[in-house]
């Protein structure tokens, strides 16, 4: 088995490339899989507003909120499914929750 | 030279397990299989194998077990019947698309109802969709043979495949036999070790198994899966070949028995065709040009191969120990009917479902189905194809 094979997390991978059996010899992979297009809302961080108190950094199920030098950044809407929870989080109304009409489109 | 000796069918397996020294083996009792793990427990409460006998709640535990042992890259065997194989249905599935060579004894036992606990292909043809390779043993010695060659189908690289060896409930794995063992020393060199490229035990690599795979991805998987099916055939042939030349017993896809010049055929697998043996050399004395295709391996199916061995016999009947219910005969006839298909000239087929819950097949039997066949090719009126035999009208 070649090794790559077992990492090739990739949607356009063909049947003759893809992992035998599904196994994945690779850490950190979850990052390759895209799930932002799962989402039918979306999260709006509204900066003006945001006091980084970060509260919203935990209860985020998928890891989308990326903070750097303990400022949390915007939303990474790669892996963000829209489920809403850090806009209820929020005690600051920084985060508008919409529906995500480019998603629809 | 071999070892001579005189086993059951499951005594055949448990020695052959017993000589492999496997490293995981979970099982849960089921009749008639149940003396396999038994015979096994003993041979490592004696010390005889360091194989971790792990004693579980279920069939389906059984093979979860074993699913999880594979994947932690140990070489992990099981057995079971009937019902033992329907609870482990579902995970039999996982073992195969997981790509993990686990290698199964199953002995053929009637599915309920109403409850039976004889000879009946009713288990293994109703995994036979599941992405496992499937072998076929007439007796003793090719359970013991076919079962060392399962784990050098299953593992090689091309193939990753788990193997179910299948025999006969009772008829096989309780009725003793000769048999000649293979010293234990050649047995183990032929096996060798089992050496994944990839395994969870690995302390240099991350490894995740089962991952949720969504529609972007699952098809390409089976399609993959397909694949090694497909390479299994040439990796049975060449280790049917290396096994023969270790042993003197060769295999292939299936035993064309007296074929050659037979003008009418039947198509069996397990201890069926030992009876049938019997009826064709009984009858090729008379002068009758009667053959015999003794099916091995049913997963990956050989169909051009079968096709190929039949194309010359006037009329075929296609015999299944097992009723699938879907009216137009049984799956062995189903699957062999498909690939006469494309011959020029196909024989007449006609499908025999027999011997269901054990009930006896005798050589009068297989003599009536040839006699039957021998009119079609005299010009007979084929009348319905789709036949019971021996049961009572």
């Amino acid at each position: 088995m070649d090794k790559r094979k077992t990492c090739n997390i990739d949607p356009q991978v063909n049947w003759k490339n893809i992992s035998p059996g599904g196994a994945i010899t690779q850490s950190g992979s979850a990052d390759l899989f895209k799930t932002g297009d799962w989402r039918t809302m979306i999260p709006v961080f509204k900066e003006d507003k945001c006091k980084q108190c970060l509260l919203c950094v935990p209860v985020c199920p998928d890891s989308s909120i990326p903070v750097v030098n303990k400022k949390r950044l915007d939303f990474d809407y790669d892996h963000c499914k829209g489920c809403g929870i850090c806009a209820k989080a929020c005690p600051f109304g920084a985060i508008d929750f919409i529906k995500d009409e480019k998603q629809e489109g | 030279m071999g070892i001579r000796d005189r086993l059951s069918g499951n005594e055949a397996i448990a020695n052959a397990m017993k000589q492999i020294n496997p490293d995981v083996m979970p099982a849960f009792p089921i009749t008639p299989s149940t003396e396999i793990p038994q015979y096994f427990s003993q041979f490592v409460a004696n010390g005889e194998v360091d194989t971790e006998f792990v004693t579980v709640e279920s069939e389906h535990s059984a093979m979860s077990a074993s699913i999880g042992s594979e994947a932690a890259g140990a070489r992990t065997v099981t057995a079971t019947s009937s019902a033992g194989l329907a609870l482990m249905h579902e995970v039999l599935y996982v073992a195969a698309s997981s790509r993990l060579p686990i290698t199964l004894a199953c002995v053929n036992r009637a599915l309920t109802g109403p409850i039976n606990i004889n000879a009946d292909h009713g288990d293994s043809m109703g995994a036979r969709d599941s992405g496992w390779i499937q072998i076929y043993s007439e007796n003793n010695q090719e359970a013991y043979d076919n079962f060392i060659q399962a784990f050098r189908i299953g593992e090689h690289p091309d193939v990753q495949l788990p193997v179910m060896v299948c025999q006969d409930g009772f008829i096989t794995s309780h009725g003793v036999e000769n048999i000649e063992l293979i010293e234990t020393e050649k047995v183990k060199n032929f096996v060798g070790d089992y050496c994944p490229e990839n395994y969870m035990l690995n302390p240099n690599e991350t490894i995740a198994h089962g991952p949720y795979d969504s529609p972007v991805y699952y098809m390409e998987h089976k399609r993959q899966q397909l694949e090694a099916m497909k390479n299994a055939k040439e990796v049975i042939l060449s280790i049917g070949k290396e096994f023969g030349e270790m042993s003197g017993r060769f295999y292939e896809f299936f035993e064309a028995y007296k074929l050659e010049d037979a003008e009418v055929a039947v198509v069996v697998l397990n201890s069926t065709a030992g009876t049938a043996k019997d009826v064709v050399d009984a009858m090729r004395e008379e002068g009758k040009k009667v053959g015999l295709l003794k099916l091995r391996v049913f997963r990956p199916f050989p169909g051009e191969e079968i096709a190929q061995a039949l194309k010359n016999v006037k009329a075929v009947a296609i015999m299944d120990r097992h009723e699938g219910f879907s009216t137009i005969g049984g799956p062995v006839f189903s699957e062999v009917r498909t690939v006469l298909y494309d011959l020029p000239n196909p024989p007449k087929a006609i499908s025999y479902v027999y011997g269901l819950g054990g009930r006896d097949v005798r050589t009068i039997h297989i003599e009536s189905i040839y006699n039957e066949l021998l009119a079609i090719k005299d010009g007979k009126d084929q009348g319905e194809a789709y036949r019971y035999l021996g049961v009572r009208e």
